[in-house]
């Protein structure tokens, strides 16, 4: 089955500003303004009317949209200010009623969506020069003070009326599920008392007591709410290390190919086996060598292979997460030549400070923990034509399992060159995970021996036998056990509990310290998730169910 | 593969068949020349198997032996009987016939065509049911390695070294299945397999009852009888494995299971027959002053061996059992012929146990009590041999008779474990138990003065005090056939 929109056509994040139905971006100079005005029909699915500035999927797939292309089209713009079209209202959040129609499947799918595009907000302010700042012209509610949340300031207009607030609990018998809870005590450091009541008034608090406990940075009459806003944006500008003079890389269309059972890219070709639940995903390395330098890079634009590839990935993942949930396992393969792989490495290290290339680091880095909290098994499959190498290394690394051919296929390819991987200095901390450590480091967690002795063996191939003893492969076979191997492991894998391995990996993947990021992935939304399932939330007469009908949730009062 | 002039050929092969290539370094039926994992895997195998044969095999030194050797797998004509050195016996890899209309009988899978490959899903069980049943294979060959030097006759010591070879083969059967279908996994459970060994204290064999010595040849017949026919019905259920390898493997291996039955039917009987003749010859039921073995003390070697295999069974109630069936790994007993819907989920039976110091009986769920089935089975096919005796006894115009002792003696494992049964059936308190076990189960001066019956008769034709000669001899030869030549060393 695949999940669709109740008209059966599955979810497509294909957005260009031509087309956007809830967003407005203004640009002038080194400021540009994001203005959200929904369409109240647009929703992405028929059943609700996406009234007051709620948002869906669809709504939110256009904000991604945006961010991205803030980052790679427009060097020029250095704060990007975020702020409502309507009138006394900025953004009530997301769409109860698209909630209360949607499977939890689709609930937990789009609250982990908005999440990263939330998150990806925050990583250009930090990564990109690009502070965004939430000007609330109105009422920011729920999703919409989450939105806000993940900017760098929050400015609430002072009109004695507009409050920002958190009214999923009192009102819905939900969390605020897109960071909220998180960011109030984490990143703006609100007293753990003050955030209780403020989660817990479904009104929530107008400018000045939002600005005592920290939940906004400032509150403004309507007279000087644009003045200050500017001013804001344009001091944070002028901290930006963005160039001055430089040309975008725009985003042109990406080139995909579709039928039943496959999704292919220039790059990244993906073969769906529906019986055995699961994607063969292969990833290529590029042909060229890398251009010589900076401009050449850029004049290359979309096509500058890590660019391209990285695109390709972020499609993929985003559209078999949304419209391929039964499809569990996720079998993560390279081919073509690590020396080129390795070439394009050190060039992204080497002009980590070119504009454009820190993008496109930033986003690879993005994708990849797309990656690591993708509901599905990943695992990766290394063979002879693999190219494992580097940045293509992070996708093994980010799998829950590894399995390496030791040798060559002797009754295919006896003549071929056994697989190697390369472990390169950008997997030391280039792209580093939600929990703040490489994946190498999460690897190696508490075995600080082991990540030295593979931190001495940088930049050489390691055939099977050495990435097992260096630790970095599940297990190396010969092509005697291979093949066998790998299909009991794939059909023991799908004969699992998909809810089990969801927890079990997700537990796995992430060792060490907390981050807001592992925390709003972690703890957010496994409780979330879980409040979601339960009958105060979505039974017959619970909270969200009966949001908007004039009853209040029915409740079962035993705490669990 | 040479004639012996005093055999002749083996009779030719008349069912469907598909032939074992004994060209091969190791004989087999599964194209093994052209699986190079397979054979890599079994190459390496192999010495190591030979290596365990040299130190635990059969102690008695031996030139060669009468032995039976598979040549086919079809219904006729599959043995071949020749005098072989016992190393350089061909253990080789025999599956039955594969059907290719072959299909799931019972539980989820039913009605699906049978497995050829281990589906990922089932891998561990399968593996843990192979495992366990390899591991019995070996174990019965160490426990009966000293036999050899007090055997009551040449005819005796060629069927005990038959019963060895083909348990040895059966090993095989099982490594087979772990190197082909489990990967390196496999291979390294079918290694586990030659390290753990008998009554090994630091790495024991899987299942109780074969760590347990076997001390004389009486208890050999009884284990011959009673737990090799545990393992019969165990493979019985494999057989009906919907793993269509693992079931065509071990429907070969019950035809060679049914010499090892035959060997314990009538070995028991032979004894018997002998005490019967001791008994009305000096009119008194104590004949160990005439060098036979007393009735009452077969009965507690009968009550030690049976009740020790019940708990081969494990317990009554099982969610493995119930698994393995709905999963299709593992059937019941003669699956396809059972007249109900062969998936079971709406099915009871009625289950013993003690309760409140009573045995009474309660219904349970079908599918949880698929052990307490196949025992049933078991039971039922093991009444039969001691009515055979008992025929003997009759026979003899002697009164007394053998009895299968109570479910519920001597147990430990299962529902029964933890309480005292005697073998009427009577729940007993600990003191009333500690009162009579020396009257059922066997002392250690029972063990003693049957030990000091055992002198080895090595001339050809002759049989030790205790025990009558067979009626005929093996493969239609006489009783004093030269079953076994043994080695010089041997002799002294």
């Amino acid at each position: 089955m695949t999940l669709t929109t109740t008209e059966g056509a599955a979810v497509d994040f294909d957005a260009a500003p031509d087309r956007y139905k809830h967003w407005r971006l203004d640009l002038d100079g080194e400021i540009a303004t994001v203005n959200l005005l929904v369409d109240e029909a647009g929703g992405l699915v028929p059943g609700y009317q996406l009234k007051m500035n709620s948002y869906d999927l669809g709504v939110d797939i256009e904000l991604y949209d945006i961010v991205q292309r803030l980052r790679f089209e427009h060097p020029e713009v250095r704060s990007v200010v975020m702020t409502g079209g309507l009138e006394r209202m900025f953004c009530a959040g997301a769409n109860i009623r698209m909630l209360a129609q949607s499977s939890h499947a689709w609930k937990v799918n789009f609250c982990k969506f908005t999440n990263e595009t939330r998150n990806g907000i925050e990583d250009a302010t930090q990564n990109s020069g690009q502070t965004w700042i939430a000007a609330l012209n109105g009422t920011a509610a729920g999703g919409g003070y989450e939105l806000a949340l993940a900017c760098d300031q929050i400015v609430l207009v002072d009109d004695g009326s507009s409050t920002v607030s958190l009214p999923e609990v009192p009102l819905l018998g939900v969390l605020p599920g897109t960071g909220g809870l998180t960011r109030v005590v984490d990143k703006r450091h609100v007293r753990k008392d003050r955030a209780d009541l403020f989660a817990t008034k479904s009104e929530g608090y107008r400018g000045a007591t939002a600005v005592e406990w920290g939940l906004i940075d400032e509150t403004v009459p309507r007279a000087r709410f644009d003045e200050v806003v500017r001013g804001r944006a344009q001091a944070a500008a002028a901290n930006s290390r963005r160039p001055r003079q430089a040309t975008g890389v725009v985003l042109t269309p990406l080139a995909r190919t579709e039928d039943r059972d496959s999704i292919s890219y220039s790059h990244v070709t993906a073969r769906i086996d529906r019986d055995a639940r699961r994607v063969d995903i292969t990833v290529q390395a590029p042909a060229e060598r890398p251009p010589a330098d900076a401009a050449a890079v850029l004049a290359l634009g979309v096509d500058y292979w890590p660019l391209a590839v990285t695109r390709q990935l972020d499609d993929l993942i985003l559209r078999l997460r949304t419209n391929e949930h039964l499809i569990g396992t996720w079998v993560l393969r390279t081919a073509g030549d690590s020396g080129t792989v390795l070439a394009y490495d050190e060039q992204l290290a080497e002009l980590a400070d070119d504009w454009f290339v820190n993008e496109v680091r930033h986003y690879f880095k993005r994708t990849l923990k797309r990656l690591d909290v993708s509901s599905r098994s990943l695992i990766a499959v290394i063979e002879p034509g693999s190219c494992f190498a580097g940045l293509l290394l992070e996708l093994a690394l980010a799998a829950d399992r590894q399995y390496m051919l030791a040798g060559v296929y002797e009754d295919v390819d006896p003549d071929a060159e056994p697989a190697t991987i390369v472990v390169a200095a950008s997997n030391d901390g280039a792209y580093p995970m939600g929990n703040g450590l490489s994946r190498l480091e999460s690897r190696f967690w508490g075995h600080g021996d082991g990540l030295a002795a593979v931190r001495a063996e940088l930049g050489k191939p390691l055939d099977a036998e050495a990435a097992d003893r260096f630790g970095l492969v599940t297990v190396a076979l010969d092509d005697i056990d291979f093949a066998d191997e790998l299909r009991i492991v794939l059909e023991e894998r799908a004969s699992l509990s998909p809810d089990a391995l969801t927890g079990m990996e997700a537990n796995h993947r992430f060792v060490g310290p907390e981050t807001i990021e592992t925390k709003i992935f972690g703890r957010l939304t496994a409780w979330q998730n879980w409040i979601f399932i339960r009958p105060n939330a979505s039974g017959p007469d619970g909270a969200l169910r009966r949001f908007g009908t004039g009853q209040r949730g029915d409740y079962d009062l035993n705490r669990v | 593969m040479s004639i012996d002039p005093r055999t002749g050929p083996a009779p030719a092969p008349t069912g469907p068949l598909s032939t074992i290539d004994y060209s091969e370094r190791i004989p087999n039926n599964v194209n093994l020349a052209e699986d190079r994992r397979l054979q890599r895997a079994l190459e390496g195998w192999q010495p190591k198997f030979l290596d365990w044969w040299k130190t635990l095999g059969p102690a008695l030194p031996t030139k060669d032996v009468y032995l039976r050797t598979a040549i086919a797998v079809g219904r006729d004509g599959w043995a071949h009987f020749d005098h072989v050195p016992m190393e350089e016996y061909r253990w080789g890899i025999f599956l039955a016939e594969r059907d290719p209309d072959r299909v799931v009988n019972f539980g989820k899978h039913k009605g699906a065509p049978a497995w050829q490959e281990v589906p990922g899903e089932h891998r561990a069980d399968l593996l843990r049911l192979i495992v366990i049943q390899g591991d019995t294979e070996p174990a019965s060959v160490e426990q009966q390695r000293i036999l050899g030097e007090t055997a009551p006759s040449i005819y005796d010591l060629r069927n005990l070294f038959q019963v060895n070879v083909e348990e040895g083969r059966h090993l095989w059967a099982m490594v087979y299945l772990l190197h082909a279908y489990f990967g390196r996994e496999g291979r390294e459970e079918a290694e586990q397999l030659l390290k753990r060994n008998s009554g090994d204290v630091d790495a024991p064999r899987i299942l109780g009852a074969f760590n347990e010595e076997t001390t004389d040849w009486l208890q050999f017949f009884m284990f011959t009888y009673f737990t090799d026919r545990d393992g019969k019905y165990q493979l019985g259920t494999l057989k009906e494995s919907a793993f269509d390898p693992l079931a065509r493997t071990c429907e070969f291996m019950l035809k060679e299971e049914a010499h090892h039955m035959f060997v314990g039917t009538t070995g028991v009987q032979r004894t018997v027959e002998r005490t019967a003749e001791l008994m009305k010859e000096h009119g008194t039921a104590d004949i160990l002053p005439y060098g036979g073995i007393p009735l009452a003390v077969i009965q507690k070697y009968l009550n030690f061996q049976y009740s020790v295999s019940l708990d081969l069974f494990g317990s009554e109630q099982s969610t493995n059992a119930g698994n393995y069936y709905t999963s299709g790994v593992k059937g019941r007993w003669q699956e396809t012929r059972r007249k109900d819907d062969h998936v079971l989920l709406d099915d009871t039976r009625e289950m013993r146990l003690v309760e409140d110091g009573r045995i009474v009986t309660k219904t349970v769920p079908m599918l949880s009590a698929l052990n307490l089935d196949l025992r049933d089975e078991y039971v039922a096919d093991c009444a039969n041999g001691v009515r055979r005796w008992n025929q003997a006894l009759e026979d003899a115009g002697l009164d007394e008779r053998l009895t299968l002792p109570h479910e519920g003696f001597n147990r430990k494992v299962g529902v029964y474990a933890g309480h005292h049964v005697s073998p009427d059936g009577e729940v007993l308190d600990e003191a009333a138990w500690q009162a009579s076990e020396g009257e059922w189960l066997p002392t250690a001066e029972d063990r003693q003065a049957v030990a000091a019956l055992m002198v080895p008769e090595y001339e050809y034709g002759k049989f030790a005090g205790w025990i009558a000669p067979p009626q005929t001899g093996i493969n239609d030869q006489p009783v004093e056939f030269d079953y076994v030549h043994l080695a010089e060393e041997g002799l002294v």
